[in-house]
């Protein structure tokens, strides 16, 4: 057994964040949320010249022959420089949608949770639909009404109808989501500390504050234990584990980045830091592919079903 | 990011679990914690078999008389003893976890040969005089004086949460040879000592928990002579030689309990189901999420293990994030346990509300959660030190 990284794992990871930080840095992030969340066709052509989207599929189908462990690997830096768009979909549909594979297409899925339905207001909300060449697992491509969103680089729209999940992309889709998750996860950790080495208050870096600190390592635990699961899951691909590593991840995302805003103090409560971006696509990705509640009902069912070790006596 | 186990290492767990499948099924039940002797008698004879079938010390170097063990191995090894309900290190842990490797790295061919063989036998049993009254997690501000005198040092002091002082033969001591001044910071001027347990001067008074037990005591110590020869590594340089022995016991010693916790949760997930609480969905979520945050832990050991393996054993600071996070599950755990279980978790003939009580030194034991938030704020994430 050796869980670290490989060093072309490490090597991958490298190269596709030292990528992003020259295609997708922070203003080209805040250009994106000025443009109102457009899709950028041109990046999104880049990423799947990248192997972005076909990193799964066989070399002899175009593809880059990589496994689920490399794609989480990508997927996490694509959470650190919250990267738009519906990557996940995208990802999943290549090798079944023409033009998803090679970037040229822009797939999304009808993976977003909630009762919807009667007491609800109706239909289901499905993101980037405005820009999308196709939906995951449906014949063709519904239409639904504009629906302003909470995160500014998520456009929303709702859809009549019920929409039937991509149930077959489950697994994977949540794995893939954690990832994203996770990463957004450790960049909020990044922030926050790089702010609390810089900011002073009475004299002193706030960072120097124990209360700060603390703050600080919980987020530091809460990541690395996410990252963990999400690499084991990547690995086992067991829908236990996977269902575990996105509870976590989602939990990491969104505590890290409210805790992450915490710190920033007066400065994070505005528009112009980057943390409310990473809080509020945290929150969108906790209710896609699988939601807390769900994880922890399949996990309590694999819990009591599941052969733990047993004491001798 | 490797997750199966190589050939060599399938072969050492299989033969360990047809060994434990021979020996466990003739074992008596271990004696209750009020018959401390019967514990250690216990303890050590387990020791003897794991001794006699080429077990013990799995971890330690060979020519220090152990296995030489990779990591990986001593996390199956950790991780099959508690699956097959095999007994606890128990009253051995100081000496095969702290004291014995301590020697073996930093001790003289003679304290070495002194030492050891009888830790690895069970023969002798080690205790731990770290801890004061005014020196816990601030273990480096400890009081307790050991003057020079001739080829012997003679020392006055008091040591506290002391485990297995009762039954110990030796004590690992932390003692100061050098008064703290602006010159000489805290962390310097301290020694590592191996103490006899029957020298005069010597005395033990054992201390209750709040779980009503007597798991360790306060020690004073009133001119108590200890030879120069005892000494294990240089004068004064004591800090270094204890930061070897700790980072052992944040490596590794959960393993076994992180194990244990999963199979805890199974049995509380299945009376749950019995007693009818299972249908309260709050409770059941609750059960499915510590199921998948022991999930994350295990992997959480296995990851560090891995990373040790690249640094000779020595587990690295990851054992801080994995301590956070587990004191914490764990303590939740019984939280949940004391749900499911209603005012019966109030009966103290249960083993429950004993491991739910005991579940509150988690955060407390070898380096408060604070201190340890402390550690990762300034030495992973490189915030400045304040107070």
């Amino acid at each position: 057994m050796d869980f670290r990284l490989t060093e072309e794992q490490q090597d991958l990871r490298a190269g596709v964040r030292d990528l992003l930080a020259g295609r997708y840095g922070r203003e080209a992030l805040r250009a994106s949320v000025d443009a109102g969340g457009a899709l950028d066709r041109g990046l999104w052509r880049e990423l799947g010249e990248a192997g972005f989207f076909a990193l799964r599929l066989q070399e002899a189908d175009g593809g880059v022959g990589l496994g689920l462990p490399e794609a989480v690997l990508v997927f996490e830096e694509a959470g650190r420089a919250l990267l738009p768009g519906p990557l996940v979909a995208t990802h999943l549909a290549a090798g079944t949608v023409p033009g998803a594979a090679a970037g040229t297409a822009v797939v999304t899925a009808f993976d977003l949770g909630g009762p919807g339905g009667p007491g609800g207001l109706g239909g289901r909300l499905v993101a980037h639909l405005g820009d999308a060449d196709a939906v995951l697992g449906t014949p063709s491509l519904p239409s639904g009404e504009p629906v302003r969103s909470a995160d500014p680089l998520t456009p929303l729209h709702r859809v009549a109808g019920p929409g039937s999940a991509a149930a077959a992309y489950r697994d994977e889709g949540a794995l893939l989501t954690a990832a994203l998750q996770a990463g957004s996860a450790l960049r909020t950790v990044e922030l926050a500390v790089r702010y609390a080495q810089e900011r002073e208050q009475f004299g002193q870096p706030i960072g120097a504050f124990q209360a700060v600190k603390h703050l600080c390592a919980q987020m530091l635990v809460r990541a690395e234990v996410a990252r963990t699961a999400v690499y084991a899951a990547a690995v086992t691909v067991d829908p236990a584990e996977v269902a575990g590593a996105k509870l976590l991840a989602d939990e990491a995302a969104v505590r890290n980045a409210r805790d992450c805003l915490q710190v920033h103090g007066g400065m994070g409560f505005t528009w112009e830091a980057d943390v409310h971006l990473h809080l509020k696509r945290a929150w969108v990705r906790a209710e896609q592919w699988r939601t807390a509640g769900e994880a922890e009902e399949l996990l309590a069912g694999e819990l009591l079903a599941a052969e733990l070790p047993t004491a001798a006596q | 990011m490797d997750l199966t186990y190589t050939d060599e290492e399938q072969e050492f767990r299989a033969c360990l679990r047809a060994w434990l499948a021979k020996v466990l099924p003739e074992l008596p039940a271990r004696p209750s914690p009020d018959d401390w002797p019967g514990r250690r008698a216990y303890d050590a004879g387990w020791q003897r078999r794991l001794y006699d079938a080429g077990y013990a010390g799995l971890h330690w170097p060979v020519d220090a008389g152990g296995r030489g063990a990779t990591p990986t191995q001593h996390l199956i090894f950790l991780e099959e003893t508690e699956r097959a309900g095999a007994p606890y290190v128990g009253a051995n842990f100081v000496g095969l976890l702290h004291a014995g490797p301590t020697i073996a790295a930093e001790g003289t061919a003679a304290q070495r040969a002194r030492w050891l063989p009888p830790v690895l036998r069970g023969d002798e049993v080690w205790c731990q005089g770290f801890s004061e009254p005014d020196a816990g997690s601030d273990l480096a501000s400890l009081r307790t004086r050991a003057v020079r005198d001739g080829d012997d040092y003679v020392i006055t002091g008091s040591k506290i949460w002391t485990s297995h002082a009762e039954v110990a033969d030796w004590c690992e001591l932390l003692v100061r040879t050098a008064p703290i001044s602006e010159a000489s910071p805290k962390h310097r001027g301290i020694s590592w000592l191996a103490m006899p347990m029957d020298a005069p001067g010597v005395t033990v008074r054992p201390l209750r928990t709040l779980a009503g037990s007597t798991e360790f005591a306060e020690m004073f110590l009133d001119e108590v002579r200890v030879p120069v020869a005892n000494r294990v590594g240089a004068q004064n340089d004591g800090w270094r030689v204890t930061m070897v022995t700790l980072s052992f016991e944040r490596g590794t010693a959960f393993v076994g309990e992180v194990v244990a916790c999963r199979r805890t949760l199974g049995e509380l997930a299945r009376t749950a189901k019995a007693n009818g609480r299972w249908d309260d969905p709050v409770l059941r979520r609750r059960l499915g999420r510590l199921y998948g945050e022991f999930g994350a832990l295990w992997r959480l050991t296995q990851w560090n293990v891995s990373e040790s393996e690249g640094t000779g054993g020595v587990p690295g600071i990851g054992g801080s994030v994995f301590k956070l996070a587990y004191s914490h599950a764990r303590q939740e755990l019984y939280d949940t346990a004391a749900q499911v279980l209603g005012a019966d978790s109030l009966a103290l003939d249960g083993e429950w509300v004993l491991d739910r009580l005991s579940s509150l030194s988690y955060t407390i034991a070898a380096g408060t959660s604070q201190i340890q938030r402390n550690i990762v704020a300034e030495r992973i994430l490189g915030l400045p030190k304040g107070r």
